[in-house]
């Protein structure tokens, strides 16, 4: 399902041809930290050019409403308030009807079916400018990709009132849990990033554990016990081929994250008991060593220019995060409050590391700048870890497990401000999630 | 190396199958066929037959505790594997696999590093009582393989541990 969506999902990108002045309106959303009304819009549902495409264009238009009001920065309009319907997307926009439902934002589109492909035109207007904001745009696409071409218009509308990038056409991987914790079975599973389409990637003969996206999202590394002990493998996510990085026998190989390039993997190796950091190039199998101390060094993940590397370590006697040249040496402390911090993430836009904190009983994940000041931390429950970025730098999912006998883990996600935890629906548990960039 | 390390395990698992808190390579029909190892004469003593591996996972104790956080060896912990090194001394057709473990309170890549540090603090160990290390294999499972399942510490306990599981000795 997921070679076919990949190989056939060919998408063109086209402004259409009505003239529309670029333009800076005022229908706009400052993200800041302060406590914010999400902006009113409505999108109706989009109108099918042709009989083929009825079903599509109302679905289209529920997965851009779910992707903007999942943000926790919109609000939709519901149908019911309706004054006037959208029942052609050429037709004249009657704004007074969707200012007096106090839609601040209205996006209209049509969706046409031929075949295997389907085309969504779409625009978005300023209700109370009584304009287009920005031109419209034409997807062209595969039906059986109809769920990415509504991420792309969701992408292009928060885009355009928020004046920064968005994430939803985008994927995660994760590992999926069944059974009882005692007996718990594992496998490597990837989906979109709403938890739709999800493809299994391993069985669950063998423990799986942290998968890692690559900067273009064509590969997945992870660590697997196929052998009985820990090894790094990387996944082909087209032919979900794998194969196992080069190791020495009688060490273990985990905690594997790629370079920005594309080409190292920074990871953790443990040898006689002790944990340090290597680096490897992909191709060759050559290896060098980063860290040389008889604690546990681990964790590691680069700065997204590459020249950084920010790592966890217990050498001070508790867990900390660290900081060092991509090339290995000096350490600096960044984290200063009290508690263990594990599993730093530079962010996408270098700006933030978000970690977990183990503090008073209690786990939460945190983001702080990334000379560990202005540390804040966005969740708290009886335990979580493993956060990863959107491909913004806006949002955090991260694993929550709960307490006792019956604990589980699942997905959630969280904005950087803190607000909007929601769980993602995933089929049974899940844990260790990697957010894939923005797809082409 | 697969193949052997596949073997290993079956043989670990099987003669564990008997021990209370059995079941770790339950989920691992990998290690299902071809390893050639005759296991009902592996299990045929009693746990009262000082030469059976069940004398050794139950009478001597296959796993040594730890606190929180911690990879040093206790004095219950010495002499549980005083015995161990003794009774592998004498039993030389058994080679071991040290697993490491966890509780479930960190995150996952700290406690697989904090589980080889246990599992190798008992190899440290067992040599020093003069077992040969091509005897040993370490392997941590972090927090991955709890025994107990609740979140107090009367399960966290039992789930710092290190396990030396009994495997054929036919890797030499």
């Amino acid at each position: 399902m997921m070679m076919r969506l990949l190989g056939t999902f060919l998408l063109v990108l086209c402004v259409l041809g009505l003239p529309a002045q670029a333009q800076n309106g005022p229908l706009r959303i400052e993200i800041t930290d302060g406590v914010m009304e999400p902006l009113p819009y409505a999108v109706p549902d989009f109108v099918p050019e042709n009989g083929a495409a009825s079903e599509m264009a109302m679905q289209i238009a529920r997965v851009v409403a779910d992707d903007l009001t999942g943000t926790g920065l919109f609000r939709e309009v519901g149908k019911e308030a309706y004054i006037s319907q959208i029942t052609s997307f050429a037709s004249p926009v009657q704004f007074p009807d969707w200012k007096a439902i106090n839609a601040q934002a209205l996006i209209t589109g049509a969706v046409a079916v031929n075949g295997d492909s389907v085309t969504v035109k779409f625009r978005v207007w300023d209700v109370f400018a009584g304009q287009e904001l920005g031109n419209g745009l034409q997807f062209a696409g595969t039906t059986a990709g109809w769920r990415r071409m509504a991420h792309k218009v969701a992408d292009e509308v928060y885009s355009r009132i928020t004046g920064e990038a968005g994430y939803f056409d985008s994927r995660v991987v994760f590992v999926s849990e069944t059974g009882p914790k005692n007996e718990r079975k594992k496998r490597l599973a990837i989906m979109d990033y709403d938890g739709a389409n999800v493809q299994y990637l391993t069985d669950s003969s063998s423990i799986v554990l942290a998968p890692r996206f690559s900067p273009t999202g064509d590969r997945v590394l992870y660590t697997g016990f196929e052998t009985g002990f820990p090894r790094i493998y990387v996944l082909d996510v087209a032919n979900v081929g794998r194969r196992v990085l080069q190791s020495q026998e009688g060490t273990m190989s985990f905690a594997p994250r790629f370079s920005p390039d594309g080409q190292r993997v920074v990871f953790s190796l443990e040898a006689g008991g002790n944990t340090d950091l290597y680096v490897m190039d992909i191709a060759s199998g050559g290896q060098s060593r980063l860290t040389n101390a008889p604690s546990i060094e681990t964790a590691p993940s680069y700065s997204p220019d590459g020249s950084q590397i920010v790592f966890e370590s217990d050498r001070s006697g508790s867990r900390q995060l660290y900081v060092m040249s991509a090339g290995g040496g000096e350490a600096r402390r960044i984290s200063q409050g009290t508690g263990n911090y594990g599993t730093p993430v530079w962010s996408p836009r270098g700006d933030l590391i978000a970690f977990t904190k183990q503090s008073k009983g209690r786990f939460h994940i945190g983001v702080m700048k990334t000379d560990g000041s202005a540390e804040r931390l966005l969740t708290a429950s009886f335990l979580e870890e493993g956060p990863t970025w959107s491909p913004n730098g806006r949002v955090i999912m991260f694993t929550r497990e709960t307490q006792g006998a019956q604990g589980q883990a699942s997905l959630y996600t969280v904005d950087i401000t803190g607000r909007n935890l929601k769980k993602v629906r995933t089929p049974g548990g899940a844990s260790d999630p990697s957010w894939s960039p923005l797809q082409k | 190396m697969t193949y052997l390390a596949k073997s290993m395990m079956l043989v670990a698992g099987l003669s564990l199958a008997a021990c209370t808190n059995a079941g770790r390579f339950d989920n691992d029909p990998a290690a299902g066929a071809g390893s050639g190892v005759n296991t009902s004469s592996a299990i045929a003593g009693t746990a009262s037959d000082p030469l059976s591996p069940l004398y050794f996972q139950q009478t001597i104790g296959d796993r040594v505790l730890f606190a929180v956080d911690q990879h040093t060896l206790n004095e219950d912990a010495k002499r549980t594997l005083d015995g161990q090194a003794s009774w592998l001394t004498t039993n030389t057709d058994y080679n071991v696999v040290i697993e490491g473990h966890a509780d479930e309170q960190g995150t996952r890549e700290y406690n697989l590093a904090l589980g080889a540090r246990r599992a190798n603090a008992v190899r440290e160990y067992l040599l020093s009582r003069g077992l040969a290390g091509t005897r040993m294999k370490t392997v941590s499972y972090g927090k991955e393989r709890p025994i107990e399942i609740c979140s107090e510490e009367a399960c966290y306990a039992k789930n710092r541990r290190a396990v030396t599981l009994l495997s054929s000795g036919l890797s030499g």
